[in-house]
Protein backbone atom coordinates (compact mmCIF):
# COMPACT_ATOMS: atom_id res chain seq x y z
CA UNK A 1 0.00 0.00 0.00
CA UNK A 2 1.20 3.15 -0.75
CA UNK A 3 2.49 5.64 2.22
CA UNK A 4 -0.02 8.39 3.36
CA UNK A 5 1.12 11.70 1.98
CA UNK A 6 1.19 13.95 4.87
CA UNK A 7 1.68 17.56 4.07
CA UNK A 8 0.67 20.72 6.06
CA UNK A 9 -2.30 22.37 3.39
CA UNK A 10 -2.02 26.09 2.75
CA UNK A 11 -5.73 28.22 3.00
CA UNK A 12 -6.40 31.74 1.69
CA UNK A 13 -8.86 32.73 4.07
CA UNK A 14 -10.64 36.58 2.95
CA UNK A 15 -10.76 39.13 2.69
CA UNK A 16 -14.34 38.19 1.42
CA UNK A 17 -14.89 35.96 4.43
CA UNK A 18 -18.50 37.19 6.42
CA UNK A 19 -16.51 36.58 10.05
CA UNK A 20 -13.27 38.93 9.13
CA UNK A 21 -15.14 41.89 9.78
CA UNK A 22 -14.73 43.56 6.54
CA UNK A 23 -11.52 42.58 5.16
CA UNK A 24 -9.13 40.74 6.33
CA UNK A 25 -7.09 38.13 4.99
CA UNK A 26 -5.42 35.38 6.26
CA UNK A 27 -2.95 33.26 4.69
CA UNK A 28 -3.22 30.29 7.16
CA UNK A 29 -0.60 26.78 7.09
CA UNK A 30 -2.76 24.01 8.20
CA UNK A 31 -1.79 20.24 9.54
CA UNK A 32 -5.37 19.01 9.33
CA UNK A 33 -7.18 21.23 11.21
CA UNK A 34 -3.86 22.36 13.23
CA UNK A 35 -3.34 25.84 12.26
CA UNK A 36 0.92 25.39 12.31
CA UNK A 37 1.31 29.55 10.60
CA UNK A 38 -1.07 32.42 10.24
CA UNK A 39 -0.17 35.32 7.87
CA UNK A 40 -2.40 38.09 8.03
CA UNK A 41 -2.73 40.56 5.16
CA UNK A 42 -4.04 43.95 5.37
CA UNK A 43 -4.76 47.14 3.41
CA UNK A 44 -7.94 46.24 1.67
CA UNK A 45 -9.18 49.78 3.17
CA UNK A 46 -6.31 51.65 3.07
CA UNK A 47 -7.50 55.09 2.02
CA UNK A 48 -5.04 57.57 2.78
CA UNK A 49 -6.92 59.36 6.01
CA UNK A 50 -4.11 60.50 7.39
CA UNK A 51 -2.55 62.07 4.02
CA UNK A 52 -6.09 63.75 3.11
CA UNK A 53 -6.07 65.03 6.94
CA UNK A 54 -2.91 67.10 5.62
CA UNK A 55 -4.76 68.82 3.16
CA UNK A 56 -7.69 70.22 5.05
CA UNK A 57 -8.38 72.48 7.97
CA UNK A 58 -8.17 71.50 11.79
CA UNK A 59 -11.81 71.85 11.77
CA UNK A 60 -12.22 70.41 8.97
CA UNK A 61 -10.31 66.90 9.76
CA UNK A 62 -12.83 65.93 12.49
CA UNK A 63 -15.17 63.88 10.08
CA UNK A 64 -12.61 62.35 8.28
CA UNK A 65 -11.33 61.01 11.26
CA UNK A 66 -14.30 59.45 12.29
CA UNK A 67 -14.50 57.43 9.41
CA UNK A 68 -11.36 55.43 10.14
CA UNK A 69 -12.57 53.21 13.46
CA UNK A 70 -16.04 53.46 11.64
CA UNK A 71 -17.81 51.77 14.94
CA UNK A 72 -16.46 54.06 17.29
CA UNK A 73 -16.82 57.19 15.36
CA UNK A 74 -16.27 59.75 17.94
CA UNK A 75 -13.60 57.94 19.89
CA UNK A 76 -11.86 58.58 17.46
CA UNK A 77 -12.93 62.39 17.08
CA UNK A 78 -12.94 62.81 20.93
CA UNK A 79 -8.40 61.72 20.68
CA UNK A 80 -8.38 64.15 17.72
CA UNK A 81 -10.35 66.88 19.22
CA UNK A 82 -8.72 66.55 22.36
CA UNK A 83 -5.12 66.86 21.22
CA UNK A 84 -5.91 69.75 19.11
CA UNK A 85 -7.18 71.57 22.18
CA UNK A 86 -3.93 70.79 24.57
CA UNK A 87 -1.86 72.10 21.79
CA UNK A 88 -3.91 75.21 21.68
CA UNK A 89 -4.15 75.18 25.50
CA UNK A 90 -7.84 75.23 25.50
CA UNK A 91 -9.60 74.53 28.43
CA UNK A 92 -13.34 72.73 27.80
CA UNK A 93 -16.15 74.17 30.23
CA UNK A 94 -17.26 71.82 32.53
CA UNK A 95 -20.81 71.01 30.59
CA UNK A 96 -18.27 69.91 27.80
CA UNK A 97 -16.39 68.09 29.39
CA UNK A 98 -19.57 66.15 30.54
CA UNK A 99 -21.59 65.78 27.23
CA UNK A 100 -17.91 64.16 25.82
CA UNK A 101 -18.30 61.35 28.18
CA UNK A 102 -21.33 60.69 27.97
CA UNK A 103 -21.37 60.66 24.65
CA UNK A 104 -18.34 58.84 24.33
CA UNK A 105 -19.70 56.45 26.67
CA UNK A 106 -22.56 55.75 24.56
CA UNK A 107 -20.66 55.39 21.50
CA UNK A 108 -18.78 52.38 23.68
CA UNK A 109 -21.98 50.51 24.07
CA UNK A 110 -22.66 50.87 20.22
CA UNK A 111 -19.49 49.46 19.30
CA UNK A 112 -19.63 46.54 22.09
CA UNK A 113 -23.36 45.66 20.50
CA UNK A 114 -22.36 45.41 17.47
CA UNK A 115 -19.00 43.25 18.94
CA UNK A 116 -21.39 41.33 21.02
CA UNK A 117 -24.42 40.39 18.14
CA UNK A 118 -21.12 39.63 15.49
CA UNK A 119 -18.83 37.55 17.52
CA UNK A 120 -22.26 35.49 18.61
CA UNK A 121 -23.12 35.13 15.85
CA UNK A 122 -20.41 33.87 14.19
CA UNK A 123 -19.57 31.36 16.89
CA UNK A 124 -23.56 29.78 16.24
CA UNK A 125 -25.65 32.04 17.87
CA UNK A 126 -27.50 34.24 14.93
CA UNK A 127 -30.08 35.62 16.80
CA UNK A 128 -28.12 37.39 19.41
CA UNK A 129 -27.47 39.63 16.14
CA UNK A 130 -30.56 40.64 16.00
CA UNK A 131 -31.36 41.59 20.00
CA UNK A 132 -28.31 43.13 19.52
CA UNK A 133 -28.42 45.56 16.67
CA UNK A 134 -31.97 46.22 17.41
CA UNK A 135 -30.70 47.71 20.87
CA UNK A 136 -27.72 49.98 18.61
CA UNK A 137 -30.62 51.06 17.10
CA UNK A 138 -31.61 52.89 19.62
CA UNK A 139 -28.25 54.77 19.97
CA UNK A 140 -27.80 55.85 16.12
CA UNK A 141 -31.23 57.73 16.99
CA UNK A 142 -29.78 59.09 19.54
CA UNK A 143 -26.94 60.15 17.74
CA UNK A 144 -29.37 61.38 15.00
CA UNK A 145 -31.16 63.23 17.36
CA UNK A 146 -27.97 65.23 18.67
CA UNK A 147 -26.26 65.56 15.56
CA UNK A 148 -28.66 64.61 12.42
CA UNK A 149 -26.12 61.75 11.24
CA UNK A 150 -26.40 58.89 12.70
CA UNK A 151 -23.27 56.83 11.78
CA UNK A 152 -20.14 59.58 12.03
CA UNK A 153 -21.76 62.58 14.02
CA UNK A 154 -19.13 64.45 14.05
CA UNK A 155 -20.36 66.20 16.96
CA UNK A 156 -17.14 67.04 18.40
CA UNK A 157 -15.23 69.84 17.12
CA UNK A 158 -11.96 71.73 18.22
CA UNK A 159 -12.98 73.68 21.34
CA UNK A 160 -16.71 72.24 21.90
CA UNK A 161 -19.32 70.74 20.27
CA UNK A 162 -21.30 71.38 17.37
CA UNK A 163 -24.45 72.84 18.97
CA UNK A 164 -26.04 72.60 21.87
CA UNK A 165 -28.30 69.45 23.00
CA UNK A 166 -31.28 69.14 21.01
CA UNK A 167 -34.64 69.40 22.82
CA UNK A 168 -35.74 65.76 24.32
CA UNK A 169 -31.79 64.36 24.51
CA UNK A 170 -32.21 63.89 28.02
CA UNK A 171 -35.79 61.62 27.80
CA UNK A 172 -34.22 60.00 24.85
CA UNK A 173 -30.83 58.97 26.67
CA UNK A 174 -32.81 58.28 30.31
CA UNK A 175 -35.39 55.77 28.87
CA UNK A 176 -32.22 54.03 26.67
CA UNK A 177 -29.83 54.09 30.15
CA UNK A 178 -33.39 52.38 31.85
CA UNK A 179 -33.76 49.87 29.48
CA UNK A 180 -30.39 48.40 28.70
CA UNK A 181 -29.23 46.70 31.83
CA UNK A 182 -32.22 44.86 31.32
CA UNK A 183 -31.00 43.92 27.86
CA UNK A 184 -27.69 43.05 28.93
CA UNK A 185 -28.92 40.18 31.34
CA UNK A 186 -30.79 39.02 28.19
CA UNK A 187 -27.83 38.77 26.32
CA UNK A 188 -26.23 37.05 29.08
CA UNK A 189 -28.86 34.59 29.93
CA UNK A 190 -28.58 34.08 26.00
CA UNK A 191 -24.78 33.34 26.39
CA UNK A 192 -23.25 33.33 29.42
CA UNK A 193 -23.87 29.82 30.20
CA UNK A 194 -24.74 28.70 26.98
CA UNK A 195 -22.95 25.01 26.97
CA UNK A 196 -22.16 25.65 23.14
CA UNK A 197 -21.12 28.92 23.65
CA UNK A 198 -19.15 27.96 26.77
CA UNK A 199 -17.35 25.25 24.57
CA UNK A 200 -16.60 27.32 21.94
CA UNK A 201 -14.84 30.32 24.02
CA UNK A 202 -13.19 28.62 26.98
CA UNK A 203 -10.03 27.46 26.83
CA UNK A 204 -9.74 29.31 23.34
CA UNK A 205 -6.95 31.51 21.83
CA UNK A 206 -4.98 32.20 24.79
CA UNK A 207 -3.00 35.03 25.51
CA UNK A 208 -1.39 35.60 28.75
CA UNK A 209 -0.45 39.09 30.11
CA UNK A 210 3.30 39.47 29.02
CA UNK A 211 2.54 38.43 25.95
CA UNK A 212 -0.42 40.49 25.02
CA UNK A 213 1.68 43.96 26.70
CA UNK A 214 4.64 42.50 24.62
CA UNK A 215 2.61 42.93 21.51
CA UNK A 216 0.89 46.04 22.07
CA UNK A 217 -2.31 45.33 23.39
CA UNK A 218 -3.98 47.15 25.92
CA UNK A 219 -7.57 47.24 26.39
CA UNK A 220 -10.36 44.40 26.82
CA UNK A 221 -7.32 42.29 25.47
CA UNK A 222 -4.80 42.72 27.56
CA UNK A 223 -7.83 42.98 30.57
CA UNK A 224 -9.15 40.14 29.44
CA UNK A 225 -5.88 38.45 30.57
CA UNK A 226 -5.11 40.63 33.71
CA UNK A 227 -3.89 44.15 33.20
CA UNK A 228 -6.05 46.72 35.03
CA UNK A 229 -4.60 49.17 32.52
CA UNK A 230 -7.94 51.80 31.72
CA UNK A 231 -6.76 55.06 30.04
CA UNK A 232 -9.44 56.47 31.82
CA UNK A 233 -7.93 55.14 35.00
CA UNK A 234 -4.56 55.84 34.65
CA UNK A 235 -4.29 58.89 32.61
CA UNK A 236 -7.62 60.74 32.78
CA UNK A 237 -8.95 62.71 30.24
CA UNK A 238 -12.31 64.84 30.08
CA UNK A 239 -12.88 64.72 33.53
CA UNK A 240 -13.41 60.74 34.01
CA UNK A 241 -11.40 61.24 37.62
CA UNK A 242 -14.81 62.86 38.79
CA UNK A 243 -16.90 59.52 38.08
CA UNK A 244 -17.30 56.56 39.98
CA UNK A 245 -16.64 53.32 37.62
CA UNK A 246 -14.76 49.94 38.18
CA UNK A 247 -12.52 48.69 35.46
CA UNK A 248 -13.87 44.61 34.65
CA UNK A 249 -10.30 42.32 34.58
CA UNK A 250 -10.56 38.72 34.17
CA UNK A 251 -7.80 36.25 34.27
CA UNK A 252 -8.17 33.40 32.33
CA UNK A 253 -6.84 35.36 28.72
CA UNK A 254 -9.38 33.26 26.49
CA UNK A 255 -12.29 34.09 24.27
CA UNK A 256 -14.51 34.29 27.05
CA UNK A 257 -12.37 36.27 29.58
CA UNK A 258 -12.29 39.13 26.91
CA UNK A 259 -16.77 38.32 26.25
CA UNK A 260 -16.75 38.82 30.54
CA UNK A 261 -14.66 41.93 30.48
CA UNK A 262 -16.63 43.77 27.76
CA UNK A 263 -20.01 42.58 28.92
CA UNK A 264 -19.05 44.02 32.09
CA UNK A 265 -18.05 47.38 30.43
CA UNK A 266 -20.93 47.50 29.17
CA UNK A 267 -22.92 47.78 32.67
CA UNK A 268 -20.16 50.47 33.93
CA UNK A 269 -20.67 52.48 30.67
CA UNK A 270 -24.56 52.88 31.53
CA UNK A 271 -23.11 53.30 35.55
CA UNK A 272 -21.11 56.10 33.71
CA UNK A 273 -23.37 57.49 31.65
CA UNK A 274 -25.85 58.05 34.24
CA UNK A 275 -23.73 60.23 36.11
CA UNK A 276 -22.96 62.37 33.58
CA UNK A 277 -26.91 62.74 32.44
CA UNK A 278 -27.27 63.83 36.38
CA UNK A 279 -24.84 66.55 35.85
CA UNK A 280 -25.86 67.98 32.08
CA UNK A 281 -27.98 70.58 32.47
CA UNK A 282 -31.01 70.68 29.43
CA UNK A 283 -29.27 73.69 28.32
CA UNK A 284 -25.85 75.81 28.68
CA UNK A 285 -22.62 76.10 27.41
CA UNK A 286 -21.34 74.17 24.70
CA UNK A 287 -18.37 75.13 23.74
CA UNK A 288 -15.31 76.93 25.18
CA UNK A 289 -15.36 80.67 24.82
CA UNK A 290 -11.83 81.55 22.83
CA UNK A 291 -12.93 83.48 19.77
CA UNK A 292 -9.95 82.07 17.90
CA UNK A 293 -11.90 78.59 17.88
CA UNK A 294 -15.11 78.86 18.09
CA UNK A 295 -17.45 81.18 16.02
CA UNK A 296 -19.25 83.94 17.77
CA UNK A 297 -23.05 83.63 18.28
CA UNK A 298 -25.58 84.33 15.45
CA UNK A 299 -26.91 87.35 16.65
CA UNK A 300 -24.07 88.99 16.96
CA UNK A 301 -22.94 88.30 13.79
CA UNK A 302 -25.74 89.60 12.17
CA UNK A 303 -25.58 93.06 14.40
CA UNK A 304 -21.71 93.65 15.13
CA UNK A 305 -18.63 93.77 12.65
CA UNK A 306 -16.03 92.80 14.87
CA UNK A 307 -18.07 89.50 15.08
CA UNK A 308 -19.36 88.85 11.10
CA UNK A 309 -15.30 89.22 10.61
CA UNK A 310 -14.70 86.68 13.12
CA UNK A 311 -17.30 84.60 12.02
CA UNK A 312 -16.12 85.19 8.51
CA UNK A 313 -12.45 84.34 9.33
CA UNK A 314 -13.00 81.01 11.01
CA UNK A 315 -15.20 79.69 8.05
CA UNK A 316 -12.98 80.96 5.28
CA UNK A 317 -9.17 80.27 6.78
CA UNK A 318 -9.80 78.28 10.19
CA UNK A 319 -7.75 79.02 12.95
CA UNK A 320 -4.03 78.17 13.21
CA UNK A 321 -2.60 75.95 15.73
CA UNK A 322 1.02 76.79 17.35
CA UNK A 323 3.57 74.65 16.22
CA UNK A 324 4.64 71.47 18.43
CA UNK A 325 3.37 67.55 18.50
CA UNK A 326 0.70 66.12 20.89
CA UNK A 327 -0.28 62.96 21.64
CA UNK A 328 -3.77 62.55 23.67
CA UNK A 329 -5.35 59.16 24.36
CA UNK A 330 -8.52 58.20 25.00
CA UNK A 331 -10.29 54.66 26.27
CA UNK A 332 -11.80 53.73 22.81
CA UNK A 333 -14.07 50.27 22.33
CA UNK A 334 -11.28 48.19 21.49
CA UNK A 335 -8.03 49.49 23.20
CA UNK A 336 -6.23 52.98 23.34
CA UNK A 337 -7.07 55.47 20.54
CA UNK A 338 -4.86 58.27 20.55
CA UNK A 339 -4.22 60.79 17.73
CA UNK A 340 -0.27 61.75 17.10
CA UNK A 341 -0.88 65.24 16.09
CA UNK A 342 1.86 67.39 14.36
CA UNK A 343 1.13 71.08 14.14
CA UNK A 344 3.64 73.74 12.06
CA UNK A 345 1.88 76.81 13.25
CA UNK A 346 -0.45 76.89 10.18
CA UNK A 347 -4.40 76.45 10.08
CA UNK A 348 -3.81 72.63 8.56
CA UNK A 349 -2.73 69.86 10.66
CA UNK A 350 1.18 68.99 9.49
CA UNK A 351 0.76 65.21 10.15
CA UNK A 352 -2.28 63.31 11.57
CA UNK A 353 -1.34 59.61 12.95
CA UNK A 354 -4.21 57.40 14.95
CA UNK A 355 -2.95 54.98 17.04
CA UNK A 356 -4.99 51.93 15.77
CA UNK A 357 -5.85 49.19 18.23
CA UNK A 358 -7.24 47.00 15.55
CA UNK A 359 -3.96 46.96 14.10
CA UNK A 360 -1.66 46.05 16.81
CA UNK A 361 -4.76 43.68 17.57
CA UNK A 362 -4.37 41.55 13.94
CA UNK A 363 -0.72 41.88 14.80
CA UNK A 364 -0.55 39.82 17.45
CA UNK A 365 -3.12 37.55 15.84
CA UNK A 366 -1.18 34.60 14.54
CA UNK A 367 0.48 34.72 18.24
CA UNK A 368 -3.18 33.98 19.43
CA UNK A 369 -4.15 31.71 17.05
CA UNK A 370 -0.96 29.59 16.35
CA UNK A 371 -1.01 25.90 17.20
CA UNK A 372 -5.16 25.99 17.83
CA UNK A 373 -7.71 24.70 15.41
CA UNK A 374 -8.95 26.36 12.36
CA UNK A 375 -12.62 26.41 13.78
CA UNK A 376 -11.25 28.96 16.23
CA UNK A 377 -10.16 31.64 14.24
CA UNK A 378 -13.25 32.65 13.43
CA UNK A 379 -14.22 32.89 17.42
CA UNK A 380 -10.36 34.43 18.13
CA UNK A 381 -11.37 37.34 15.65
CA UNK A 382 -14.71 37.88 17.27
CA UNK A 383 -12.73 38.03 20.62
CA UNK A 384 -10.29 40.59 19.70
CA UNK A 385 -13.23 42.62 17.85
CA UNK A 386 -10.95 43.88 14.88
CA UNK A 387 -12.28 46.79 12.62
CA UNK A 388 -10.56 46.50 9.61
CA UNK A 389 -11.60 50.76 8.74
CA UNK A 390 -9.46 51.22 12.17
CA UNK A 391 -6.59 49.31 10.96
CA UNK A 392 -5.96 49.89 7.51
CA UNK A 393 -7.42 53.65 8.09
CA UNK B 1 8.38 62.12 35.61
CA UNK B 2 10.18 64.72 33.17
CA UNK B 3 12.85 64.44 30.65
CA UNK B 4 15.78 65.51 32.03
CA UNK B 5 15.16 62.59 35.30
CA UNK B 6 14.31 60.30 32.26
CA UNK B 7 17.77 61.48 30.68
CA UNK B 8 19.68 61.26 34.22
CA UNK B 9 18.63 57.75 34.60
CA UNK B 10 19.42 56.82 30.97
CA UNK B 11 22.98 58.78 31.52
CA UNK B 12 23.61 56.69 34.42
CA UNK B 13 23.48 53.07 32.41
CA UNK B 14 24.92 54.86 29.53
CA UNK B 15 27.25 57.26 30.01
CA UNK B 16 28.74 57.57 26.40
CA UNK B 17 25.41 58.84 24.48
CA UNK B 18 24.25 62.37 24.13
CA UNK B 19 20.01 62.56 24.68
CA UNK B 20 18.51 65.22 24.22
CA UNK B 21 14.87 66.56 26.12
CA UNK B 22 12.37 67.83 23.30
CA UNK B 23 9.74 70.23 23.64
CA UNK B 24 6.56 68.99 24.30
CA UNK B 25 3.28 69.71 25.84
CA UNK B 26 2.02 66.41 26.75
CA UNK B 27 4.68 64.02 28.48
CA UNK B 28 8.34 63.95 28.30
CA UNK B 29 10.17 63.59 24.58
CA UNK B 30 13.66 62.45 24.36
CA UNK B 31 15.60 62.19 21.40
CA UNK B 32 17.95 59.36 20.84
CA UNK B 33 21.05 58.76 18.33
CA UNK B 34 19.95 56.27 15.98
CA UNK B 35 23.14 53.86 16.61
CA UNK B 36 22.18 53.81 20.36
CA UNK B 37 18.65 53.04 20.11
CA UNK B 38 18.08 49.38 20.65
CA UNK B 39 20.35 49.46 24.04
CA UNK B 40 18.53 52.65 25.01
CA UNK B 41 15.09 51.06 24.50
CA UNK B 42 16.06 47.88 26.49
CA UNK B 43 17.33 49.92 29.11
CA UNK B 44 13.86 51.68 28.84
CA UNK B 45 12.08 48.77 29.32
CA UNK B 46 14.41 47.16 31.83
CA UNK B 47 15.01 50.11 34.35
CA UNK B 48 13.10 49.50 37.56
CA UNK B 49 12.14 53.14 37.79
CA UNK B 50 11.11 53.58 34.30
CA UNK B 51 10.08 49.77 32.88
CA UNK B 52 8.43 51.42 29.47
CA UNK B 53 6.96 47.98 28.87
CA UNK B 54 4.44 48.25 26.30
CA UNK B 55 5.12 49.77 23.04
CA UNK B 56 1.89 51.73 21.34
CA UNK B 57 3.22 52.82 18.43
CA UNK B 58 5.91 53.44 15.84
CA UNK B 59 5.22 56.56 13.50
CA UNK B 60 7.41 59.04 11.97
CA UNK B 61 6.72 62.58 10.10
CA UNK B 62 8.36 64.12 7.37
CA UNK B 63 9.63 67.85 7.83
CA UNK B 64 10.73 68.32 4.37
CA UNK B 65 12.37 70.80 3.56
CA UNK B 66 14.10 70.96 7.07
CA UNK B 67 16.84 68.65 7.63
CA UNK B 68 17.48 66.22 9.25
CA UNK B 69 13.98 65.45 7.07
CA UNK B 70 12.30 62.86 9.29
CA UNK B 71 11.75 62.16 12.62
CA UNK B 72 10.80 58.21 13.74
CA UNK B 73 8.42 58.75 17.00
CA UNK B 74 8.33 55.87 19.76
CA UNK B 75 4.96 56.30 21.96
CA UNK B 76 5.86 54.36 25.44
CA UNK B 77 3.57 53.09 28.45
CA UNK B 78 4.49 52.43 31.75
CA UNK B 79 1.64 50.25 33.24
CA UNK B 80 3.44 50.09 36.69
CA UNK B 81 5.16 53.34 36.75
CA UNK B 82 1.94 55.13 35.18
CA UNK B 83 4.31 57.18 32.78
CA UNK B 84 4.47 58.19 29.07
CA UNK B 85 7.31 58.69 27.26
CA UNK B 86 8.19 59.90 23.37
CA UNK B 87 11.23 59.12 21.88
CA UNK B 88 12.69 60.61 18.96
CA UNK B 89 14.77 59.61 16.59
CA UNK B 90 16.31 62.13 13.35
CA UNK B 91 16.99 60.43 10.22
CA UNK B 92 18.75 62.43 7.58
CA UNK B 93 17.41 62.35 4.00
CA UNK B 94 20.69 60.46 3.30
CA UNK B 95 19.83 58.33 6.10
CA UNK B 96 16.78 56.29 5.26
CA UNK B 97 18.28 53.26 3.95
CA UNK B 98 19.09 50.93 7.13
CA UNK B 99 20.41 53.71 9.49
CA UNK B 100 17.71 53.47 12.03
CA UNK B 101 17.70 49.83 13.70
CA UNK B 102 14.41 47.86 14.15
CA UNK B 103 13.23 47.41 17.91
CA UNK B 104 11.66 44.57 17.12
CA UNK B 105 14.10 42.79 20.15
CA UNK B 106 12.94 44.54 22.59
CA UNK B 107 9.41 44.91 21.92
CA UNK B 108 7.75 42.46 19.48
CA UNK B 109 4.79 44.83 18.61
CA UNK B 110 6.94 46.93 16.84
CA UNK B 111 7.01 44.52 13.98
CA UNK B 112 4.25 45.87 11.57
CA UNK B 113 3.86 49.78 12.64
CA UNK B 114 7.71 49.97 11.83
CA UNK B 115 6.34 48.02 8.31
CA UNK B 116 4.11 50.76 7.76
CA UNK B 117 7.04 53.52 8.32
CA UNK B 118 8.90 51.76 5.90
CA UNK B 119 5.53 51.58 3.81
CA UNK B 120 4.81 55.02 3.98
CA UNK B 121 8.15 57.11 4.42
CA UNK B 122 10.43 54.51 2.86
CA UNK B 123 12.51 54.54 6.19
CA UNK B 124 14.26 51.10 6.11
CA UNK B 125 14.57 49.42 9.72
CA UNK B 126 18.30 47.68 9.99
CA UNK B 127 17.45 44.24 10.79
CA UNK B 128 14.00 44.19 10.51
CA UNK B 129 12.53 40.41 10.21
CA UNK B 130 9.72 41.46 7.56
CA UNK B 131 9.77 44.85 5.46
CA UNK B 132 7.33 44.10 3.15
CA UNK B 133 4.59 46.07 1.94
CA UNK B 134 1.99 46.56 4.78
CA UNK B 135 -0.96 48.90 3.50
CA UNK B 136 0.03 49.62 0.26
CA UNK B 137 -0.25 46.81 -2.95
CA UNK B 138 2.60 45.17 -3.06
CA UNK B 139 3.52 46.60 -6.64
CA UNK B 140 3.19 50.26 -5.34
CA UNK B 141 6.25 52.45 -6.09
CA UNK B 142 6.41 55.61 -4.20
CA UNK B 143 6.00 56.20 -0.10
CA UNK B 144 2.65 58.05 0.00
CA UNK B 145 3.25 59.90 3.56
CA UNK B 146 6.39 61.75 2.44
CA UNK B 147 5.63 65.28 1.90
CA UNK B 148 6.86 65.37 -1.82
CA UNK B 149 4.87 62.97 -2.72
CA UNK B 150 1.57 64.28 -4.72
CA UNK B 151 -1.70 64.25 -3.56
CA UNK B 152 -3.77 63.36 -6.29
CA UNK B 153 -2.51 60.48 -7.92
CA UNK B 154 -3.95 57.99 -9.93
CA UNK B 155 -2.73 54.07 -10.63
CA UNK B 156 -4.15 51.53 -12.47
CA UNK B 157 -4.65 48.29 -10.43
CA UNK B 158 -2.41 45.25 -11.64
CA UNK B 159 -4.27 43.20 -9.69
CA UNK B 160 -7.00 42.03 -12.34
CA UNK B 161 -5.03 41.47 -15.56
CA UNK B 162 -5.66 38.31 -16.97
CA UNK B 163 -3.77 35.34 -16.93
CA UNK B 164 -1.42 34.84 -19.72
CA UNK B 165 -0.47 31.22 -19.93
CA UNK B 166 -1.80 29.20 -22.52
CA UNK B 167 -3.67 25.50 -21.78
CA UNK B 168 -0.67 23.34 -22.45
CA UNK B 169 1.58 25.96 -20.00
CA UNK B 170 -1.02 25.13 -17.18
CA UNK B 171 -0.96 21.57 -17.77
CA UNK B 172 2.94 21.63 -17.68
CA UNK B 173 2.55 23.67 -14.62
CA UNK B 174 0.33 21.41 -12.86
CA UNK B 175 2.31 18.24 -14.25
CA UNK B 176 5.64 19.47 -12.68
CA UNK B 177 3.60 20.59 -9.39
CA UNK B 178 2.50 16.91 -8.98
CA UNK B 179 6.43 15.81 -9.78
CA UNK B 180 7.58 17.98 -7.04
CA UNK B 181 4.88 16.78 -4.75
CA UNK B 182 5.51 12.81 -5.31
CA UNK B 183 9.18 12.87 -4.83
Amino acid sequence: MAELRTETMTVNMGPQHPSTHGVLRLVLELDGETIKSCMPTIGYLHTGIEKTAEQKKWQQVVPLVERMDYLAAQSNSLAYVLGVEKLLGLEMPQRVKDIRVLIAELQRMASHLVWIGTHAMEIGAVSMLFYAIRERELLMNINELVAGFRFFPSYFRVGGLREDLPRGFHEAVNAFLDRFPGKIDEFEGLLTKNDMFLHRTQGVGVITLDEALAWGLVGPIARGSGADYDVRRYFPYSGYETYQFDVPTATEGDVFARYRVRVEEMRQSVRIARQALQRISPSGSWACDDPRVVPPPKDKVYTEMEALIQHFLIYSQGFTVPAGDAYVPVEGPRGEHGCYIVSDGTNRPWRVKMRPPSFMAIQALPKIIENGMIADVIAVIGSTDVVMGDCDR
Amino acid sequence: MDATSIINALASLMPDVSYESGQSVDFATIYVPAASLVETCRALRDTPSLRLNVLLEVTAADYLPREPRFEIVYHLLSIPNRLRLRVKVRVGSNEVDGVVPTVQSVWPAAGWPEREVWDMFGIVFAGHTDLRRLLMPEDWEGHPARKDYPVQIRKAAQTYEPLEVTQDEFKANIERDRQRRSH
